[in-house]
Parts: structure tokens; sequence; C-alpha cells
């Protein structure tokens, strides 16, 4: 009895690290990385700790101090996708998670015609490749003069957020009694007052997943990103990170990319870690209790 | 504080079926008011209809003198206590009970003093911090009651409230929402399934079986003057027993033998052919017990199973019964959410009774407390309608026109 429970133990333990090791192998890689000079990223066999760790890349992508000769420009590019990255990704999470509540409890709340056609639109336009939206996009950007601009990537990220968020928040809406409604209209809520001072306050694990699914993919999203701007006016860090070249197109400065992304990962982290408990409540459950 | 007038309220959803068919209830100006009845019966649809969470079809709801048919629920000024308390899990206690002031834009200073009287009231003040999640089913209901006693509402409206307690707690918030009515003085309409709640809180109660009213009246009206086969089946408990009848003269025959009822109960159900009596339980009694047999008759019967409670014991008989009134029974027991269950008659004796099962025992009965009934339409013949409230429909002109027929 004991034997097999030690062993059980040492079985959860042993799986535990492999999953560790395969989840953060690669961003232990992507950190060591970020630590290495030129010259030993461009080295045959590069080792996995940095040999002489250095700040530099840093410095360079964030123009603090001593910059490398040839990456004069990058910390002022960097900068601003950092800030353009931002500013996109909050105004499309709050554009989208405000749409897809309001989206969310009608579906939930109301009997209409065409319900679950709403709903399977929805669904068809998260399963659309976003490839094939690519060129389209660009030409009615173009004639919009949306190409190069801020809402010309909002409104396409929250055109495919929305779908996930609005099944989302209307599996929690459904959850939550209808006569917790019912109470606050008897307690002399309008319709509106119940859905505000009642109704979102209980689907808020709902709404911070959805929120934080929405900036993910807006933070991330690449191809669009790459496709729609043409300066960094409105380029974001992930299109702007492929515009990283060292004076060796040959030798791409990995040390460079590997600091930017570990300057990117870190509101994500933050993010997480300041909202864990919420996501897993709204991942796992969305059970309101009455 | 305000008068619920009902007028003929219909209540007919989307496939055309009603739900609450021209049920006509007035509850007068701080009267507690139960409605009762089997699931389905439409009693929480017409209280749902009074608050204003249901349409009405049609018909006229007054409170006070103002037709509220068309009002929101936040324009008729009534509190109501859901059966699910329906608390918000993410305020506490205090913030619960000050929600209807906050909503009405109540000052600071006014709203801590009337939750703090409301908590004082319901013996809430060490919880006033806490969740609704971390307090026990009675602390919920309590505070779904504060709720409703923070504002000065028009009337209380109450929806099953027990009936996610435990019975020990039932009855003591029984008590406690008796004890609260009569102090405030406020009207009061509660919804129940359970004849108990019913009999004990009720000024008047409003027996409803699918949407219609059978009968309007006091607790103690309805336990000795039930207008038909249901109310009586449905009112007390263990319930009445029904058992197939002829009248001749002034002998009622019974499966165990004759019994001798007054003269002018006998009348009302003269030449009727077969009829089904009602008896309740306590009517009946162990002769060897009983010391004065008074107006009663007795009868000898085999006592199949006993079952002794100490105050009391309860004995049970079974009979069998001619098809038309198996069915009919058989009917009732649908109506009353029961389970169909072999014809036998349940008697009350004293617990001083030595019966035991398999005996052949002498039983008494009260001939005087016999209800005939119509075993088609189960109207009550001999209902004394000076002392039966309300009770609505054609049932109540053809019944009032027997004894004029009959005399």
């Amino acid at each position: 009895m004991a034997m097999s429970r030690t062993r059980n133990k040492i079985g959860t333990w042993v799986g535990f690290i492999v999953i560790l090791v395969w989840c953060l192998l690669p961003v232990a890689w992507i950190v060591s990385l970020s630590f290495k000079g030129p010259g030993e990223t461009a080295s045959g066999s590069p080792q996995f700790l940095p040999k002489n760790p250095t700040l530099q890349n840093f410095r360079d992508i964030l123009g603090i101090g001593s910059v490398t000769p040839g990456q004069e420009n990058t910390h002022a590019d960097f900068l601003d996708a950092l800030r353009n990255s931002f500013g996109i990704a909050a105004i499309a999470t709050v554009l989208a998670v405000i749409f897809a509540t309001l989206a969310a409890y009608a579906i939930a709340r109301l009997e209409f015609k065409g319900k679950r056609l709403v709903l399977s639109l929805a669904l068809a336009i998260a399963m659309f490749p976003v490839v094939a939206l690519v060129g389209p996009l660009f030409d009615l950007w173009r004639t919009l003069h949306l190409f190069n601009t801020w809402p010309g990537l909002i409104i396409p990220y929250m055109s495919f957020t929305l779908p996930l968020a609005i099944w989302t928040l209307s599996a929690f809406f459904r959850e939550i009694p209808w006569e917790m409604e019912q109470a606050a209209q008897v307690d002399g809520a309008t319709s509106w007052q119940a859905f505000r001072k009642v109704i979102v306050p209980l689907a808020a694990p709902g709404v911070f997943t959805a929120a934080i699914l929405t900036f993910f993919f807006a933070w991330n999203e690449f191809v669009l990103a790459i496709s729609l701007t043409s300066t960094t006016e409105s380029r974001t860090v992930p299109a702007q990170l492929s515009f990283f070249v060292g004076p060796d197109p040959f030798n791409p400065p990995y040390g460079l990319l590997a600091a930017a992304s570990v300057v990117v990962t870190v509101p994500i982290i933050i993010i997480v870690l300041l909202f864990q408990r919420k996501i897993v409540a709204g991942l796992t459950s969305g059970a309101v209790k009455g | 504080m305000a008068a619920i007038d009902m007028k003929n309220i219909v209540k007919k959803y989307g496939d055309g079926f009603p739900a609450v068919n021209d049920v006509s209830i007035d509850v007068a100006d701080g009267e507690f008011m139960i409605l009762v009845g089997p699931s389905g019966c439409g009693k929480s649809t017409l209280l749902r209809m009074i608050v204003g969470l249901e349409d009405i079809t049609s018909g006229d709801m007054m409170i006070g003198d103002k037709r509220v048919n068309d009002l929101a629920p936040r324009d008729r000024n009534l509190a109501m206590v859901f059966q699910n308390y329906a608390l918000y899990p993410h305020l506490t206690v205090y913030e619960n009970i000050a929600f209807p002031l906050r909503l009405a834009k109540a000052p600071d200073a006014e709203v801590d003093e009337k939750v703090r009287a409301a908590s004082k009231t319901l013996e809430l003040d060490e919880h006033l911090e806490r969740k609704p999640g971390n307090l026990s089913g009675g602390q919920r209901q309590r505070v779904a009651m504060g709720r409703a006693i923070v504002r000065e509402a028009d009337a209380f409206l109450f929806d099953e409230p027990l009936s996610n307690l435990d019975a020990k707690l039932r009855g003591q918030m029984r008590t406690e929402i008796s004890r609260l009515q009569k102090r405030l003085g406020i009207t009061t309409v509660y919804v129940t399934h359970d004849q108990t709640e019913a009999m004990t809180l009720g000024d008047r109660v409003a027996v409803l079986k699918r949407g219609v009213l059978q009968q309007l009246a006091t607790p103690r009206e309805l336990y000795e003057n039930p207008g038909n086969l249901f109310v009586a089946g449905f009112i007390g408990s263990p319930p009445m027993n029904f058992l197939p009848a002829t009248v001749e003269g002034t002998t009622v025959k019974l499966p165990f033998g004759t019994v001798e009822i007054p003269a002018e109960k006998a009348a009302k159900a003269e030449g009727k052919g077969l009829l089904m009596a009602g008896i309740r339980p306590e009517y009946f009694e162990d002769a060897s017990v009983k010391t004065d047999p008074g107006n009663g008759s007795t009868f000898r019967a085999k006592v199949d199973v006993v079952e002794w409670l100490g105050n009391e014991t309860y004995a049970y008989i079974p009979f069998e019964a001619p098809p038309e009134v198996e069915e009919q029974l058989r009917q009732l027991e649908r109506d009353l959410d029961g389970e169909a269950l072999h014809t036998q008659l349940v008697v009350s004796l004293d617990g001083a009774s030595r019966i035991t099962e398999g005996e052949e025992a002498e039983i008494w009965v009260d001939g005087s407390k016999i209800h005939l009934f119509d075993p088609a339409s189960g109207d009550n013949l001999t209902v004394d309608r000076e002392r039966a409230g309300r009770i609505p429909g054609g049932a109540m002109e053809d019944a009032a026109e027997q004894p004029a027929a009959a005399g």
C-alpha cells in the first residue's frame, strides 16, 4: 500500500517534470539566447547557457546606453511597434468584450428568430482561415483608407475574436439563473440596471476569459499585421520583428530577436499571473451559484 | 400597504394552454393569503403575474385601486422572496439587503439605518459582512426576507420559500414568517404545495387545480367543508378516506357496514345512487377506547397494518371498491401528485388503542362528520355553504339548487 503510494507520487512528479520541460524549454532557450552576443549565436555549435552573458541585445532594442553600430534605428522602431501593439490589442479587447457581452446576453436570454443562425455564423467566421481574407482586406482597406492605420487592424481582430467571446459569454449567461434578474427587477431595477449590477458581475469570470483570449489573439497575430501595415505608424511587434535584420542577410540577429521576444512575452505573463484564478474559474466551470 | 384584487385572471401560453383559467381572488389589506395546489396548478404563475414577471392574458390585476396589468415589476412596489432565494452572490449580506434601497437612491444614512433594523429583526447582525455563499439555508432564507422587509413595499409575495429547507428548519421558519407578518401587518401572498404550511400560515387559502380555483376559504372551512373531492383529498394529513357508499334513508352503506348520518345530510344525497363517502381518519376511533359512543356507529373490520406513533395510532384497513369508484380514486391520486395505491381505509386511533395487526377490530365512526361526494363531478353534496368560503364554477350553482330540489 505504502509502496504503491510512493510509486504513484514519483510517477506524478516525473510526469510533471516532463511536461514542464516540454513547455518551458523553448522559453528558456529564448531567454538564454537573448543574453548571447552575435559571436555566440553565429557559431556553429552554440551551447545552452551563454558563455559571456551580455545585456547588449536589450540595450539595442530598448535604446538604453550604447547601441551596437548598425542597430541605431532598431530601438525606435521596436518601441513604436510596442506602442502600436498595446494600443491595438487593448482597444480591440475592450470593444470586442463590450459587443460580445451585449450580444451574448441577448442570445442567452431572448428568444428571437435566427438565433441559431447568428450562433452558427459566428462559429463559421471563427473557422474562416485568416489567410483567405488577407487579399480582399488589403484591397478594401486601401480603398477605404484604412490601410496602415490602427482601425485597419482593430476591426479584423475584433471580428475574429468576437465569435469565441460570444460563445464563451453566452454559456456563462445561460448558467446564471433567471431569478437573479427577476429579483433585481422586483427590487426596483430597470432591465439595464439588472444587467449591469447583477448579471455582469456574476459573469465576471467569463468576461475576463473573453478579454484575455481576445488580447492574446491581437497581441500575437502576425499575418494581418504584416499584410495590412507598411510603416511603424501601425505595425505591431510580431510584424516588426520580421524587419530586424543585421548587416549580414545570411546571419539574422538572433540575440536581438530573442531579446525582443522576451520583452513582448513579459506583459502576457504578468496578465496571466494577475488574472490566473479568474481565468481558471472561467475556463473550467462557468458555474455561478444562485 | 394595499389590497390585491385579481379579477378573472387568465394566463395562456403560446400553445393556447391556460395555465391559469379565470381565477378571481381578493386579498384584503393586511391579509395572509395562501395559494396552494399540487405542482402544475398555476399557483406560481399566478404569483408571478401579481409581481409582473409574467404577462396577463386577460383579466384585471388591481393593487390598491390601481390596475397594474401593464406596469413593470419595479413600478408595482411589491417585495418577493424566491424559492431559491435569488440572493446576489457577489454582494455581502449587507449589500444584498441594501440593494433595493440603493436602487431607489436612498442616502447612505437611511440605508444603514434600515438595513440594521432589518438585520436586527432577522438576527443577521453577525453575518452582515459575509457573502451569501457562506451562509446556511436558513440564514440565506432570512437574508431574502431582509431584502423584502427593508423597503416599504405594498405587499409581500413568497414563492415556496421553505421548500429548500430541511423539515426542522422549515417548522421554525414557518413560525418566523407568521410572526413577522403579524407584526408588520402587511398584505402577503404565499405560494406553497404543502398543505401544512397552507393550514398553519393562512388567514385564507385558495386551492387551485390545473389553473382553476377550487375553493377560497379559511383553513378551518376548507378542512370541515371541502367543496369537492380534490379539496377534501388535498387538505388534511393523513388524507381523507374515500369509500363507495349508497344512501338509504338516513343510513349510509359502506364496504364495512352501515353508518347513521344526520337527516339533512341524507336528504341532500337522496336518490343519487352510488356515491363517494369522505371520512377523515380522525373521525374514527377504537370502539374499546371510546368511552362515549355519542351519535356514532360501529363496525368490525380486519386491520392490515398498524403504525403506533405514541400519541396516536394509524390503522390500515384494505377494502374492495367498485370499478367506477376505483377509477375516480386513481384520477384523484394523479391530481394530487400521488402514486395510485390500492384502496385502503386509514384510521387514526387513540394511542391507548391495543389493536394489533391482523386482528378483527371494532371501529367507531362519527357519522355526523361524513361528507358525501358525487363520484362523477366530484362535488361535495353535503357541503355547508354558509361555512365553506367561496366555491366558484358551475359546481356552485348545481349544488346550490340541490337543497331546494330535495326539500
